[in-house]
């Protein structure tokens, strides 16, 4: 499993974490090459469709990143980023997919350094859960056969 | 299919122009810019390109009114769905309600997920791994979570059908496998999901050993019904609906229409919303009537509109919800309101998820609740002990 490379959506809201994203760029900072960033004008604005077309093209994991609480742009789009988190967690657990590939962050403009580091942490945590069960769908369609019964 | 063979087979080329389809239309009645008559007179005359291109191709709820109107038996919904898989191929797609969250669900479950989608299965259930009854519970778990904000539970409606089941001597199949029935990907012109998800159910059930399926939702055993055996040929067991079942064993519930302790006393009028698929499509409108008529103290009113008339809960395929389907819902709340009736009693668990969702909006003018026909037996039955 050491050569699997996560493919991790990342959805960044333009005011902070977007800016702190680009913070640890400027700054050269390191961190795995996994992340593919989706700016959204708020963390509000991600919806559960959004999060479950990610995994159904295939993403290994997918991180929700906003502003910290009180400082959302738009006052409480980041209140409303926590609800759909959550209830797309549990739509997540009905289909069987692990719990620690969906996530949410509070990452300000200023925190270069925090963005880094949580993309490396998430990194290491899809690494340890290993390729989504969706992640060879974006190669086309599993025989029926191989889905039902003992074809898991 | 061209648009010429799509009028031939669903004998829109029949359309006498009349205007019964408009003017039964529940959309066409809130929203006057739509019309069956005119979608169905503009590609006769030749201009298809107009209809895939035009919002109001995803305006038609496929309820069926205007079919059992038509006095040249045009199948209008057929012509809707026809038009729409026409225009998913020049990938125009309509306005998903909920930000497409079902139609991503359900593009999901025809990967290789492993579910976890029985956990409302409470203990005092009986239900099994294998047996020749299969329950088709359909998308009850997930709009548990989705619709939390309504206050709709809707796998109770699950757990009082397998109570109600287990009643009548059956202890069905439960199974992690089952996917979503995809009516809903079918009414939004995705025939290849259709069938995909039309093929690894009837796997998964002819894997259970099961010879009967059960529904309780009307969409799934109308797909099940009218649409699996077009596309993935005759089915391998028998597809019936709960409230032919319950009906057939109406004396093991234990419900005579009277109240033992008093009898001819009437607790409470309630009234039934037909739900499209069950009735007009699946033509069972006595088997859930007699049910309700034999609750002890339960009265039964009829709506204005009701049986082969009733109106639509508003919204079907989760495409174009929005003003529209809440005038509708709001109109069917006050037929509902004016019978007097104390409970609207719905039999789909999308219907109970409309109507709540109008419920919430149209403040103190509506004072009826709303309940699940399942839940009303349900209760009748553990008051009988």
């Amino acid at each position: 499993m050491s050569d699997f490379q996560p493919r991790i959506v990342v959805f960044a809201c333009n005011w902070c974490s977007y800016a702190g994203a680009d913070l640890a760029g400027v700054s050269r900072m390191q961190y795995p090459p996994t992340t593919r960033v989706i700016r959204v004008m708020c963390s509000g604005r991600v919806t559960p469709g959004f999060i479950l077309e990610a995994f159904r093209l295939g993403a290994d994991g997918v991180l929700v990143t906003g502003c910290h609480p009180g400082d959302c742009h738009y006052i409480s789009g980041n209140q409303n980023a926590v609800v759909t988190v959550e209830r797309t967690a549990s739509l997540l657990g009905l289909l069987g997919i692990e719990a620690g590939r969906l996530r949410l962050e509070w990452i300000s403009a200023a925190e270069g350094a925090r963005f880094a580091r949580i993309m490396t942490e998430f990194t290491d945590q899809i690494r340890s859960l290993g390729p989504s069960p969706l992640g060879n769908s974006r190669h086309g369609q599993v025989p029926v056969s191989e889905l039902t019964a003992e074809g898991f | 299919m061209s648009f010429e063979a799509i009028l031939r087979q669903t004998r829109s080329i029949y359309c006498l122009d009349c205007g019964k389809c408009t003017g039964s239309c529940p959309v066409s009645r809130v929203d006057v810019t739509y019309s069956p008559r005119a979608t169905i007179e503009r590609v006769l005359a030749g201009h298809p390109e107009d209809l895939i291109n035009d919002r109001h191709l995803w305006s038609c709820l496929t309820c069926g009114l205007c079919t059992s109107c038509c006095p040249s038996n045009v199948d209008y919904p057929a012509f809707v769905i026809a038009a729409r898989i026409e225009a998913r191929r020049t990938d125009v797609e309509g306005t998903y309600a909920h930000n497409a969250i079902m139609q991503q669900l359900m593009a999901i479950m025809a990967q290789p997920v492993k579910q976890n989608r029985t956990a409302w299965v409470t203990d005092d259930m009986q239900t099994a791994a294998r047996g020749d009854d299969f329950y088709f519970v359909g998308c009850l778990p997930y709009f548990d979570v989705i619709f939390a904000d309504l206050g709709v539970v809707s796998t109770d409606s699950a757990r009082d059908a397998v109570r109600l089941m287990n009643r009548i001597g059956i202890v069905p199949v439960v199974s992690d496998d089952e996917r979503c029935c995809g009516a809903d990907l079918l009414l939004n012109g995705d025939e290849d999901g259709f069938r995909r998800l039309a093929e690894i159910n009837v796997r998964v059930i002819a894997d259970s050993g099961a010879k009967r399926v059960i529904f309780v939702c009307p969409e799934g055993f109308n797909a099940f019904r009218r649409d699996y055996p077009r596309y993935v040929g005759p089915l391998p067991f028998e597809v019936v609906h709960l409230t032919q079942l319950l009906a057939e064993n109406l004396n093991e519930l234990g419900g005579s229409g009277q109240d033992a302790r008093d009898p001819g006393r009437v607790a409470e009028t309630v009234t039934y919303q037909d739900p499209c698929r069950l009735g007009r499509y699946q033509g069972i409108y006595d088997q859930p009537r007699e049910l309700i008529r034999a609750v002890p103290g339960i009265e039964l009113a009829e709506m204005r509109k009701s049986g082969p008339n009733a109106l639509c809960c508003g919204s079907a395929g989760w495409v174009n919800c929005g003003q529209c389907a809440k005038g509708m819902q709001i109109t069917r709340l006050r037929q509902a309101q004016a019978t007097g009736a104390a409970r609207l009693i719905t039999a789909c668990p999308k219907c109970l998820i409309h109507l709540s969702c109008a419920l919430k909006d149209v403040g103190d003018e509506i004072t009826l609740t709303l309940e699940d026909l399942t839940g009303l037996l349900a209760q009748a039955m553990d008051g009988s002990g």
